[in-house]
């Protein structure tokens, strides 16, 4: 069986460690805020100008000064710390920032990551997307493993580039992918999902953990 | 000098021009500078290039001033809550230049500290650095982006004393501070204007250098885009 939404969330909050900096994109990722393994910290970046973030006010407590990325009402925490948007791209791009968890259009075997962008529709604009993917230390991508029946895993991106070569981990529907020097690697397969599934389901070329043959 | 102006349109007076560069401060609708926004959409003035990370919605922010057409070009990182902006920019009205966010946030930033270009690893590879010039810094490769300036700033804090020291509010920060820097004239509007003194020095966001005239912006109602919440547990 597939994984959920909700379980690719819960496989993606493995990825925390005690103490990282994180930054959630807009979607599935944000769910992954729900799983953070019980005994860790962590503090999620919002790129807006926000470390800390906390959970959705209650009905009648919202602050319209007070958003995450996605233009959504939230609070803060006692750790919450506020600053301005170069110094929140300062600290993503240079590097500051342990992990970014973001949905995406098509993955490449080389670590290509296209999400911005379909051209002939109208382009809502990257926003922060580049900034975290060039500078962020590790980046892990969550999306649905095929849309509309075709892979999303491809030897080359066809659509415009949000990054090059950026992408460590791919966590679908289906299974779990590292993306490193020696290209793609299948890690983990979801419950009843057989390799001959996923492979018809995915065009770039990976290799398996020994333990998974 | 008092640079304390008695409503928006009198601290506008004498600054607007057709085809000038505007920055205007705001995330969303959160921090943005909406009492001057309205002044320049009652100006009349036309053929603007307006920096802002998002255009507004239909309606308010920049929405305002897209529905009067006084908007030639915008340099956004994302424009996509607004249907109107959608329609002038496919109807060929409507000029646009995506930045990322980050880089726009640091070339306004540059702009405002006198660096006229800078290296980024953001966009490398994609459609973002055509053109550009790249180069190798140890081993990585970095395009080239321009610090950017604009003849007109208007910014959002939620304190301001006589001096024009801001204080912003929560995430209503964002590009607020770093495009009070960095344009020939900034205007400010705040919620609160209090006398000299009143701000701890300590606590001061935009030092008054920055600000040219200031406004305070009549009590409204903040506009949510995303209003989220939770349930209480009983």
């Amino acid at each position: 069986m597939a994984w959920s939404r909700d379980d690719m969330a819960r496989r993606a909050a493995a990825e925390l460690e005690d103490g990282f900096y994180v930054n959630l994109g807009i979607g599935i990722p944000t769910l992954v805020s729900n799983f953070i393994p019980s005994g860790i910290t962590v503090q999620l970046q919002s790129e807006n100008g926000m470390l800390g973030m906390g959970p959705f006010p209650f009905e009648g407590e919202e602050d319209a000064d007070l958003i995450n990325a996605g233009k959504q009402t939230i609070t803060e925490l006692p750790t919450t710390s506020y600053f301005d948007s170069a110094q929140s791209f300062g600290m993503i791009r240079g590097g500051h920032v342990d992990l970014s968890i973001l949905g995406a259009m098509q993955v490449a075997e080389n670590g290509d990551l296209a999400n911005w962008m379909i051209p002939g529709r109208m382009v809502k604009g990257m926003g922060g997307a580049m900034d975290l993917v060039a500078g962020v230390k590790r980046v892990v991508v969550l999306m649905e493993h095929t849309a509309r029946g075709e892979p999303k895993l491809l030897h080359r991106c066809t659509l415009p580039l949000t990054g090059q070569g950026v992408v460590d981990l791919v966590i679908t529907d289906l299974g779990v992918f590292t993306i490193g020097r020696e290209g793609m690697t299948l890690i983990e397969l979801a419950p009843a999902i057989t390799l001959e599934e996923i492979r018809q389901k995915t065009e770039a070329s990976f290799t398996m953990r020994a333990a998974l043959g | 000098m008092d640079k304390v102006y008695p409503d928006a349109h009198a601290a506008l007076a004498g600054l607007l021009r057709d085809g000038m560069t505007i920055m205007s401060g705001g995330f969303g609708l959160c921090g943005i500078p909406e009492a001057l926004i309205s002044a320049i959409r009652d100006s009349g003035v036309g053929g603007l290039t307006v920096v802002s990370n998002n255009a507004g919605i239909d309606g308010a922010g920049l929405g305002l001033l897209l529905e009067t057409r006084q908007i030639r070009k915008m340099i956004s990182s994302y424009v996509g809550e607004n249907k109107l902006f959608a329609d002038l920019y496919l109807s060929g009205e409507l000029e646009l230049e995506f930045n990322p966010q980050g880089t726009l946030a640091e070339r306004i930033r540059a702009g405002g500290a006198g660096i006229p270009a800078f290296f980024t690893k953001t966009g490398v590879g994609t459609l973002i650095a055509e053109g550009k010039e790249t180069r190798e810094f140890d081993g990585e490769r970095y395009v080239m982006e321009r610090g950017l300036l604009a003849d007109l700033a208007i910014v959002h804090a939620w304190k301001a004393d006589r001096e024009g020291n801001l204080v912003y509010r929560k995430t209503a920060r964002n590009f607020n501070p770093v495009m009070a820097t960095a344009a020939k004239v900034t205007v400010a509007e705040a919620e609160n204007v209090v006398g000299s003194g009143a701000i701890d020095p300590d606590h001061i966001h935009t030092p008054g250098i920055f600000v040219k005239r200031i406004v305070r912006c009549q009590p409204y109602e903040k506009r949510i885009e995303q209003r989220t919440v939770r349930k209480r547990s009983n």
